[in-house]
């Protein structure tokens, strides 16, 4: 569909005309460098053309309204409109479009994901022309990056301040996530962490309730913290969830986490991305490493036809400010396609993320020097797939064994002992030039020769596996079509 | 106890065959390689003794080898790390860091507690080692 030109008087009458002649389809814009760009997936309900569908989201997603308003001429209307300028058929779909809508800078308030993601994903997702929309990819302009301050740590100053550099670090999630007792929960903290883990952490669903007070929870985790330092002359953490029904009660328990002398506070995705980034300013004031859990993504990261991709949070998560976000193992029990958590990994860690369509990311981003963000993979991981971890997910990752710490059959200690064992040993051996990947169930069985606790876990799960078909995988073509 | 510091402790105690490899690593990346010893290896303890400045742009591992066995000579009984600094833009810090020797005995850490209102509880952490004056520590083993 070609864009009309249209006198103004034609183009301001009274009525309903098509987004595409309102200005929102333009094919021959050139985006600029300052632009804000959005990469939708777009499918039309039956009948409807895919430009008009592509001019609608940009319609929707910035200036317009359903019917034409004179008011528009009261403003430098032109720069304000979104322009959708090029829409291309999904590879091996008929049903679905890719387009590309650039925004102009100034349609954003600076330093505010609320604000971003009210335009971008504001009212357009419900709208009734389309069957299903997704948010695939964002290039952010470093103009506007620059407006926002991200990680308040990062991941080289979070391994300077934990002493700890060339390996990947360990944690592991409390279990059961729910009915220990203060007492009790500290007890999983204080074995899981003098074993030899860095981190443990708080489930999502962590907060104050009737079995577990957070008070209770943090001073005895605290306690724990403490004795596991001393037992081993290492610096540890464990993650306080300060996640609660207001800010005012969020600030009560991060200042107590605080005056315990704790290194790390926790958040989940779900308090919003304001409270998001008011907790990353704190962090900042008070040089607190923030670990957000990503609760409640999977609602609407998972399908390919309808929502956001996880790769798009991941992007808003470091410009909100996170230092660790939960990004995907490959590997384990949650969902994950190895080239799409590639593109995730690359978002948070990479000072330039390149554009790599096989990996779902459309567009190159420039990262301005904001902090690197530590990816944290966590779910149905245990040491005997130390050799892939390690080749998937690289050296600036926290690998997270909850199951595979506490469910050893030796006790929490022990498990912990076996992954930081196979951690080491494998970290050595690529070091040493060996082909680790392949080698890798060799190198562990000789690592268990001098370590009783890792043979137990290799025993328990060396072949306990997750093997599904992905869902949230990245449609591309090989030879790709796209600058 | 065992000081768990570095990237390979919970690893039986490196060869020299196998420190030479991990500085083989570094090298093929560039990075500079420092060697570090200390008697006092509190966690919070950041800045180790220097053993000479940091080896840049070493040819081959023999230098640091050679520099690491005269640490080892002059401190028999104490704790030596070597770690690697990568000077690329973005990261500028070190890449590795793992301890190439320890004393025959190590002493460990004390937690000191001092009870707070509310239940709170401040913790230190003490060094058994630095009771001892500095060349008093370790010395009997």
């Amino acid at each position: 569909m070609e864009p009309t030109e249209r006198s103004a008087e034609d183009r301001y009458k009274s009525g309903v005309m098509p987004y595409a002649q309102m200005g929102y389809w333009q094919p021959d814009y050139e985006p600029v460098d300052t632009d804000v760009i959005a990469l939708f997936r777009i499918t039309p309900q039956v009948g409807v053309d895919p430009v008009e569908a592509a001019a609608a989201v940009a319609g929707e997603s910035s200036t317009a309204t359903w019917t034409v308003v004179w008011t528009d001429r009261l403003t430098a209307c032109e720069s304000y409109r979104a322009k959708a300028y090029r829409v291309q058929p999904v590879p091996n779909r008929d049903d679905q479009w890719f387009a590309w809508i650039a925004y102009d800078l100034d349609l954003f308030e600076g330093g505010s994901i609320a604000n971003l993601t009210a335009s971008i994903i504001g009212n357009v997702f419900g709208f009734k022309p389309l069957k299903a929309l997704r948010l695939e990819d964002m290039r952010i302009p470093v103009a506007y990056l620059k407006t926002f301050a991200g990680p308040p740590t990062g991941i080289v100053v979070e391994r300077e301040r934990l002493d700890k550099f060339g390996r990947p670090l360990l944690g592991a999630t409390v279990k059961p996530k729910l009915g220990l007792s203060g007492r009790n929960y500290g007890r999983v903290v204080y074995e899981a962490l003098r074993g030899g883990l860095d981190f443990t952490k708080d489930d999502e669903n962590i907060n104050s309730q009737s079995f577990m007070h957070w008070r209770d929870r943090f001073l005895y985790c605290m306690e724990a913290v403490n004795r596991a330092e001393a037992a081993t002359g290492e610096v540890k953490g464990t993650y306080l969830n300060v996640t609660a029904g207001t800010m005012e009660e969020m600030y009560e328990r991060a200042e107590f986490a605080k005056e315990l002398g704790s290194v790390v506070i926790m958040i989940d995705l779900v308090i919003g991305y304001s409270a998001i980034q008011s907790l990353s300013n704190w962090s900042r004031r008070n040089d607190m490493i923030l670990h957000l859990h990503r609760a409640g993504h999977g609602s609407y990261t998972r399908q390919r036809d309808h929502g956001i991709s996880f790769r798009v949070i991941a992007k808003w998560m470091r410009m909100a400010g996170v230092d660790h976000i939960h990004a995907g193992t490959v590997v384990g029990k949650l969902e994950g396609d190895p080239l799409t958590i590639a593109g995730v990994y690359d978002t948070l860690r990479e000072e330039v993320t390149p554009q790599r369509l096989e990996h779902g990311v459309f567009f190159e981003q420039p990262w301005a020097s904001l902090n690197k963000v530590m990816p944290v993979a966590s779910g149905g991981i245990h040491a005997g797939q130390m050799h892939q971890l390690l080749h998937y997910l690289g050296e600036d990752v926290v690998l997270q064994f909850g199951g595979g710490t506490i469910g050893h059959p030796d006790g929490i200690a022990a498990g912990a002992i076996a992954n930081r064992v196979a951690l080491e040993s494998m970290v050595m051996a690529r070091n040493e030039g060996r082909d680790y990947y392949n080698e890798g169930p060799d190198i562990l069985r000789d690592a268990a020769k001098t370590c009783g606790p890792l043979a137990r876990a290799l025993e328990t799960w060396g072949d306990v596996t997750f093997d599904y078909t992905s869902t949230d995988t990245p449609d591309f073509v090989a030879t790709p079509t796209v600058s | 106890m065992r000081l768990t510091q570095g990237a390979f402790s919970y690893l039986p105690d490196l060869t020299d065959e196998q420190i030479e490899a991990q500085v083989n690593y570094c090298i093929d990346h560039g990075w500079a390689v420092n060697i570090e010893y200390t008697d006092d290896p509190h966690p919070r303890n950041t800045y180790w003794e220097m053993w000479g400045m940091p080896m840049f742009d070493l040819a081959s591992a023999r230098p640091v080898l050679d520099a690491l066995q005269a640490c080892r000579e002059a401190f028999t009984n104490h704790y030596i790390r070597i770690s690697a600094s990568d000077s690329e833009k973005g990261w500028e810090s070190l890449r590795l860091s793992f301890i190439a020797q320890r004393p025959a005995v190590e002493p460990g850490f004390q937690v000191v507690r001092s009870n707070g209102p509310g239940r709170q509880i401040n913790y230190t952490t003490r060094s058994y080692a630095t009771d001892q004056p500095p060349e008093q520590r370790y010395r009997d083993v």
